[in-house]
Formats: structure tokens, C-alpha cells, sequence
């Protein structure tokens, strides 16, 4: 019988054997349901990126003339190049260039340094416990519920008496001591499991404070500094607020550039200058999940179950 | 003034005493092992000793040498600890150099050193491996190279056999003696278990909230108990407390107990002569003092023999141990093996009265 009526087939599905008292593999309605919606989902979350993506790769009166959906039909990178280096952000016809760069540099020292002192906040607080430390700790974590508004003010205050408003090494800073509240709940509650006897016993070898740090502890915080960096890296350059409070124009970041090059487009929009300079700036955070996006999971189950 | 001195020490966590005054006095080439339940106080001393808790108040001193303030790395001891802290980023190689690098010896001394070690060890085909891939046994052995290669004048063993199953446990303590007698270093040991204590050490220092109940040699502690606390805990079965009766019959000091149908049994009892007569005592007495009467041991000057209901009959192999109702209480006696001694029905003993030892119930320290 294995032309079995679709109605057959449906009861089968649904647990009640068929009148022929045999039971075979046949076409299994609810999940095609099942899969069809999930598809519909997909694409419906893939939409944007393929506007995103098809809209950077043609020429502008494709897009003007209404063809917003359609596929290119001249397929160019005019867009791209423009975006990179040529558009007009703010006063100067640079393209994204030197604010991707800008970009670089506050987010790779911001996330390198808030890592390090997350670390070691984590070191101390859980290996050299000390009156007032889970005072201390809650006071760090209530950091990571600050909004950023409210510094706004202080935080400008403070950068002009350091001298470094205006200046990337200015976010740097701003970023760094968001990022130390975060970093050290990682790493402290990710130390909290680690054993103390380590500690110890690198003690009465004659390690001293960072030497256990280093030598003992860094190399066993893999998966929670993967966490902390991928963490860290994509809250940093993804910021807009205190990339566009705190930076000049020669400092600005990536996210603030890319405002800018939007606005200030004289006379007709080029959506296709835009669409290509959007990518440009998801880019990095996607190639990191990409690359570490495995170590992610994996980190935060670690830290999780032992403790 | 010995090899290692604790004079007077103690340990305080705010207003929370958990070591009160302590004096002990370990010679060169002595094996000390400190035993007693959870929290007794012996890993806090022994932390102590190594540096890696402050000493509230009184001295500790190494090798003539005052160590209060000295660093863990600095007092020349080496430690192995439960769990072997062995470093998992490092090769066994890395583990057992770590401690030599950390102190400045050359590259070529430490490469020697580690060849010597794990030759001892029989770890040299594990040298490359890290801990990871070690079973418990080997990261034992390689927790013990690493403290090995200080020539330390202290070793500190921290219940280091306590991760390992039943045999290897054995095993592994018998290889602790050995390096021992090999190396004659001074050793303290701290375990909780009373087996390792009374096998590996020279001495004993039997420990309960924060107190050292008796510091002896194993044969002391196992003979001549302090009191009921160290007579319960040392020995396997432990020790039968027994309340008791002191009377004078026929001249001579006899306990008195009573059995379970209600009846007592009188066993002369010359090592309680200098007691009061009608006193109530408890009565110590080890199971292998309480025998069928061919299994008793015939140098003895006290055997009495006598006949009692057994109760429960518990083969384990080498011997068979039978519980009888004495004092009020389970007493068990150790049989030889295939006795035809049933439960329910009565069964000869012999007590050795030379080994027993009379307990005061009220102050539970020991009166004979």
C-alpha cells in the first residue's frame, strides 16, 4: 500500500494507526507546516540584509527608479569605493576610511585594557579576599546598570581636566571604565570556580602576586576571556553616544561617520553610498561572532556550570 | 627545642576560635601525622605551617628559625595538597620545574633535578603529558615530584590520598612510606583517616575542636587512649565503651557489666587497682581483646573467660566479628575466621583485661 491517500497519511501523523493496520513512512503534514513557517521567519529576518546587501551593489538610479527589491541588473562596486574613501562625511570627502581606523584604535586598546583589569579585578577579588571585597564587587557591578546619559555631563567634565576630550585616547577611557564593571563580573565569577589550591601551591613554589596571575591564572581564562572580548568589542563599536559626544571630527568613530555620511549628502540621496557603508561598519562585529561565536556558548556554559 | 616547633599556637577567625593553644614539638626525621574529623582544626595548623594562614597568636619555627612572618616560598617546605594543584596550562615537566624556576636555578640543575624525580616516581614517560591526561594515581605521584625537588626541610601532606579509590589508596600510602624511610625527611601529614595515621606515622596528634586530645606514638594512642574522644576514633572497629561497675571480689578489683538479659558478668580487672571501689567507670576494650578463647592471646596474665548471648555475627574474611549486648551497649568481639558462632545463640569469650582501659564517664579522660 504504498499509495496511501493523503487522509490516511494525516491520522498516521497523528498516532492513530491506519485501517490497513500497517504503519509506513509517508508525508508528514505538521512539519512541513513546521518548515514552511520557519522559512517564511528566515527570510523575512534575512530581508534588510538582502536590501542592504543587492542595493550596495548597483548604481543609483536603479534604486531611484523603483527597483528597491529587484537584483541589480549592472552589478558595480561604484558604491563601495565611494563609501570607503571618496562620499562626503561632514566637511570632508574622505569616505569611512580614517573613522574605520578611528574605530580601531579606541576599540582594540579599550577592549584589550578593560579585559586585563577585569581579569585581574577578578584575580584579586576571588584569590585575595579581603575586608569589604563583595562591598567592593557590588559597587563594580553597579557600574553595568548606569545609563550611559546620566556620565554624559561628569564624563565630559572629567575628560576636559585629563585633557583628552576630543581625542580617541578620550573614548578609550569612556569605554574602559564601562567595560571594567562588566569584564569583572565575568572574570570574577569565573575565578570564584576556579581552584584555590592552584593559588596556593604557586604560592610555596615562590610565585609571586602577578607572576600567579600570568603564570597561573591568564592561561586557564580562555573561554571567559573570548566571552569578555566578544562582549566587550561589539558594545565599544557599536556606541554611538559617546562616540558622537565625546570625539572630534578628527577623532570620530565608525558609527558617528556613518551618521555624518548619511546627513550630510548634499542634493540627491545615495542610498546605495549609504547601504554599502552600513555593511562596512556591522562588518567586524560579525566577522568576531563569526570567528569566536563558538567559544561563546561554550565560555558561558563554563563559567556557569562549575560555579 | 625540636626540628619544627609549634609553641603555643593558635587560630582565630574574628571572635571564632578554631585551634586553641597547641604545643608541638616534631623531631628531624620524624613522620607527624595529624588526624581527627572535619573541622578538628588540623589542615588550619597545618596551613599555618606552611604560611599560607596567618598564626594569630604563639610561634612557629622551622630548623631553629623562627617563621611567623617568613613567606610560604621562603620557609623551605614543600606541600602536597588534596586535589594535587597540579597547574592544568603545564606540562608534568612544567609542574615539577615551576617551583625550581621561581626560585632562580638553572636551566641544566633543573633538568637534572626533574630526570632524578621522576626516575624515583617512575614518571619519566609522563613528563610531556599535561595533568589532564593523568589518572589519579599518576598526578599523585607527579604532585609529589613537584615537592620532591625542593629538598625541602619540611614535607606537608595535605589528606593527599583522600581523591584516590580504595586500592590505589593502599598502594600509594605504602609508596609514601617508602620515600620516607629512602629520604628521612621530617614529614606532617594530616588525614582523616585513622588507618593512614596509625600506618604511615612515627607520631600522632589526634585532634577534635581545635584541640590536640593526644599526641603520641601510634602504639601509645592505640593502646593507651587519653581519653574516650581518641579511644573512638583510632581503630577500626572502634574501641567498646562500656559503662561499668568497679567491685572488689575476693580481694581483687573486678568491672562489672551487665549483659543483655539483665544479668552482669564479673571480669577481674587488675589494671583498675588503684581505682575507687564501687566507682562507675567505662570500660574500654578493643574487639581483638574480646575473643573466641582459642583466639586469645595466652601471654596475657588477665583471661577470663566467660559466655555470652550473641546477637549479630558479621563474617568479613580474616575474622568474623560478633556483637554482644554489654553495659547497655553493642560490643563487638573479633573472632577468628568459619567460627560456628550463630546469632541468637551463646558463644564463649575470652576478655583481655591487660588491654582494657577504665574511662572517668564524667570527665571522659582515661583513670587506668
Amino acid at each position: 500500500m504504498a499509495t496511501a491517500p493523503t487522509s490516511e497519511a494525516v491520522t498516521a501523523g497523528t498516532g492513530t494507526p491506519p485501517p490497513g493496520g500497517k504503519t509506513r513512512a509517508s508525508v508528514n503534514i505538521p512539519r512541513i507546516v513546521l518548515y514552511v513557517i520557519l522559512g517564511l521567519f528566515c527570510i523575512y529576518y534575512l530581508l534588510p540584509l538582502y536590501v542592504m546587501l543587492s542595493n550596495s551593489l548597483k548604481p543609483l538610479n536603479e534604486i531611484t527608479s523603483g527597483g528597491m527589491m529587484a537584483l541589480p541588473s549592472d552589478w558595480t562596486l561604484a558604491a563601495w569605493r565611494s563609501a570607503w574613501s571618496e562620499a562626503q562625511v561632514g566637511v570632508a570627502a574622505t569616505g569611512l576610511k580614517p573613522y574605520f581606523a578611528n574605530s580601531f584604535f579606541m576599540v582594540i586598546p579599550a577592549v584589550a585594557i578593560a579585559t586585563l583589569l577585569g581579569a585581574l579585578n577578578g584575580y584579586v577579588l576571588t584569590k585575595w579576599r579581603f575586608r569589604g571585597d563583595t562591598i567592593l564587587f557590588g559597587l563594580i557591578l553597579f557600574g553595568c546598570f548606569i545609563p550611559f546619559q546620566i556620565v554624559l555631563i561628569p564624563m565630559a567634565r572629567a575628560l576636559g581636566f585629563l585633557n583628552i576630550s576630543g581625542t580617541v585616547s578620550g573614548l578609550i577611557f569612556v569605554h574602559v571604565i564601562y567595560g571594567v564593571s562588566f569584564s569583572t563580573l565575568y572574570f570574577r565569577n569565573y575565578y570564584a570556580a576556579f581552584p584555590t589550591e592552584l593559588v596556593r601551591a604557586a604560592q610555596i613554589d615562590g610565585a609571586g602576586f602577578f607572576t600567579i596571575f600570568y603564570r597561573i591564572l591568564l592561561p586557564n581564562s580562555g573561554p571567559i576571556a573570548v566571552v569578555c572580548v566578544i562582549w566587550l568589542f561589539t558594545n565599544i563599536w557599536n556606541d554611538f553616544l559617546f562616540g558622537a559626544s565625546f570625539s572630534d571630527f578628527d577623532s570620530q568613530p565608525m558609527t558617528v561617520a556613518l551618521n555624518n555620511l548619511v546627513q550630510s549628502s548634499t542634493g540627491v540621496k545615495e542610498y546605495n553610498v549609504h547601504f554599502a557603508g552600513a555593511i562596512m561598519a556591522a562588518l567586524p562585529t560579525l566577522f568576531v561572532y563569526i570567528v569566536a561565536g563558538r567559544f561563546f556558548v561554550r565560555g558561558l556554559m563554563t563559567g556557569s556550570v562549575k560555579g | 627545642m625540636g626540628f619544627l616547633d609549634i609553641d603555643n599556637v593558635t587560630k582565630s577567625y574574628g571572635a571564632v576560635k578554631v585551634l586553641n593553644e597547641t604545643e608541638i614539638s616534631v623531631e628531624e626525621g620524624e613522620f607527624l601525622v595529624l588526624v581527627g574529623p572535619s573541622g578538628c582544626g588540623k589542615s588550619t595548623l597545618l596551613n599555618m605551617i606552611a604560611g599560607l594562614e596567618d598564626v594569630t597568636s604563639g610561634d612557629i619555627s622551622i630548623n631553629g628559625r623562627r617563621v611567623n612572618d617568613v613567606k610560604p616560598a621562603e620557609r623551605n617546605i614543600a606541600m602536597v595538597f588534596q586535589s594535587y594543584a597540579l597547574y592544568p596550562n603545564m606540562t608534568v615537566r612544567g609542574n615539577i620545574s615551576f617551583g625550581m624556576e621561581m626560585h632562580g636555578v638553572p636551566k641544566a640543575e633543573r633538568e637534572e633535578k626533574i630526570a632524578k624525580v621522576a626516575d624515583l616516581l617512575q614518571i619519566t614517560n609522563l613528563l610531556d603529558r599535561k595533568p589532564g591526561q593523568l589518572s589519579g594515581g599518576q598526578r599523585q605521584r607527579v604532585a609529589m615530584g613537584r615537592a620532591l625537588t625542593r629538598d625541602p626541610d619540611v614535607f606537608l601532606f595535605d589528606e593527599p590520598l583522600s581523591n584516590l579509590d580504595a586500592k590505589l589508596r593502599v598502594d600509594m600510602r605504602t609508596e609514601i612510606k617508602k620515600l620516607h624511610q629512602k629520604l628521612g625527611t621530617t614529614i606532617v601529614y594530616v588525614t582523616h583517616d585513622q588507618i593512614e595515621a596509625l600506618t604511615l606515622s612515627t607520631r600522632i596528634a589526634v585532634m577534635f575542636g581545635g584541640n590536640v586530645q593526644q599526641l603520641g606514638t601510634p602504639q601509645e594512642i592505640y593502646d593507651n587512649p587519653a581519653n574516650m574522644f581518641v579511644a573512638g576514633f583510632m581503630g577500626s572497629p572502634a574501641m567498646n565503651l562500656l559503662p561499668a561497675r568497679l567491685e572488689r571480689v575476693n580481694g581483687a578489683m573486678c568491672a562489672v557489666l551487665k549483659v543483655g538479659d539483665g544479668s552482669t558478668i564479673t571480669v577481674p580487672f587488675p589494671r583498675a587497682e588503684d581505682l575507687t571501689e564501687g566507682a562507675d567507670i567505662v570500660l574500654g576494650i578493643r574487639p581483638e581483646a574480646m575473643t573466641d578463647p582459642e583466639g586469645a592471646d595466652r601471654d596475657s596474665n588477665a583471661l577470663t573467660e566467660t559466655e555470652l548471648p550473641i546477637d549479630v555475627v558479621e563474617p568479613a574474611g580474616s575474622d568474623t566479628y560478633v556483637t554482644v549486648a554489654l553495659g547497655g551497649k553493642d560490643a563487638i568481639g573479633r573472632f577468628r575466621a568459619h567460627n560456628p558462632a550463630k546469632a541468637g545463640q551463646p558463644a564463649r569469650f575470652t576478655f583481655d583485661m591487660a588491654k582494657a582501659v577504665a574511662f572517668d564517664p564524667e570527665t571522659e579522660t582515661r583513670l587506668a
